[in-house]
């Protein structure tokens, strides 16, 4: 959780000074400091219960790209804005449901970040569903651009909702509701699924990260890593 | 072509305020847009509890022009101000 909230956090980021509008500009921004405050929850909590003394910074700044467990889907770049929205609403989408059922969670620290998250969360799947369905259902321009975008990512679709040994629960149990709330945008935003569902994987697991990855980590990390006793 | 997105006025209810106050303006392409606009640009910090927007179109403005007939006359009128009574200590927000 935390590996995907830090790499799409700093994907974000990247739109920093470059949105489409002020208002677009700053509503990025936010969201991608919302997830870097994710990011620090998350990975706190995991390096506490690694108990090796590495706290949130460790983890970001000083792991290398096969010790990622993000999905495939947050370390694709931007492109274009229906890219990234695109990229947006797939994750929201994700992460809402995700973080629903990680709220009930025995263990109440992850239940408590879960909990603080869904509220976030539950505003980046509105927003980003509504700029969807609005560059969707657009101009001839915007349509097509927002059919491509998905084009493009839904193969990133599958890894979500596969389950291994590191996982809490039951990745593909929350497939159901989210092909509901895809089906849904999509219909409204007169976009058309793609009919192949054949998906790359390998990014939770950290064994096949697609060739982004490094090269984010690398401009995110290179100063802590040059400068280790860095103070900002 | 006009291609900015139309411009919406922006109030905020604050967290201890009794009523909307205007803080700016967003441009948006509609009201529900204008809404996630004003709470992205405004409410950053924790400053309000309710939002209200606007069209900036639906405004109707008086006339800088009309400044003399319209303000001068109740400058010389301090007898309008109530800063003649006693308010007791008790009565809070006057």
């Amino acid at each position: 959780m935390g590996d995907n909230t830090l790499v799409l956090g700093q994907r974000l980021s990247e739109w920093c000074g470059h949105g489409p509008a002020p208002e677009e500009d700053i509503a990025l921004a936010n969201i991608a400091l919302d997830l870097i405050g994710q990011t620090r929850l998350w990975l706190d909590l995991a390096g506490n219960r690694e108990g090796l003394g590495r706290d949130s910074d460790m983890l970001a700044y000083h792991r290398n790209p096969w010790d990622f467990k993000n999905l495939l889907l947050v370390e694709q770049p931007n492109r274009d804005f229906g890219v990234t929205m695109m990229r947006q609403f797939l994750f929201d989408t994700w992460h809402l449901e995700t973080l629903r059922i990680l709220s009930h969670h025995t263990d109440k620290d992850v239940r408590g970040i879960a909990q603080k998250s869904s509220k976030e969360v539950t505003y980046h799947r509105a927003r980003s569903t509504n700029i969807v369905i609005a560059l969707g259902d657009g101009t001839e321009k915007s349509q097509l651009r927002m059919q491509s975008a998905l084009n493009r990512l839904y193969p990133y679709v599958g890894e979500m909702f596969m389950t291994d040994k590191d996982d809490l629960i039951d990745m593909a149990a929350l497939r159901p509701r989210f092909d509901a709330h895809l089906s849904a945008t999509l219909n409204k935003a007169t976009l058309t699924k793609p009919e192949s569902e054949f998906y790359h994987k390998g990014g939770k697991t950290g064994t096949q990260h697609s060739e982004h990855l490094s090269h984010i980590l690398a401009t995110m990390q290179s100063l802590p890593r040059s400068y280790p006793e860095a103070k900002w | 072509m006009n291609n900015e997105w139309p411009l919406y006025e922006v109030f905020i209810r604050g967290k201890h305020g009794l009523s909307h106050r205007h803080v700016g303006s967003v441009h948006a392409t509609d009201s529900q847009h204008a809404i996630q606009n004003a709470r992205d640009v405004y409410t950053r910090r924790n400053e309000g509890v309710s939002i209200w927007v606007i069209p900036s179109m639906q405004i109707v403005a008086s006339c800088p022009s009309d400044k003399d007939a319209l303000f001068e006359p109740s400058e010389d009128k301090i007898y309008r101000h109530p800063s003649f009574f006693q308010i007791p200590d008790d009565v809070e927000a006057m």
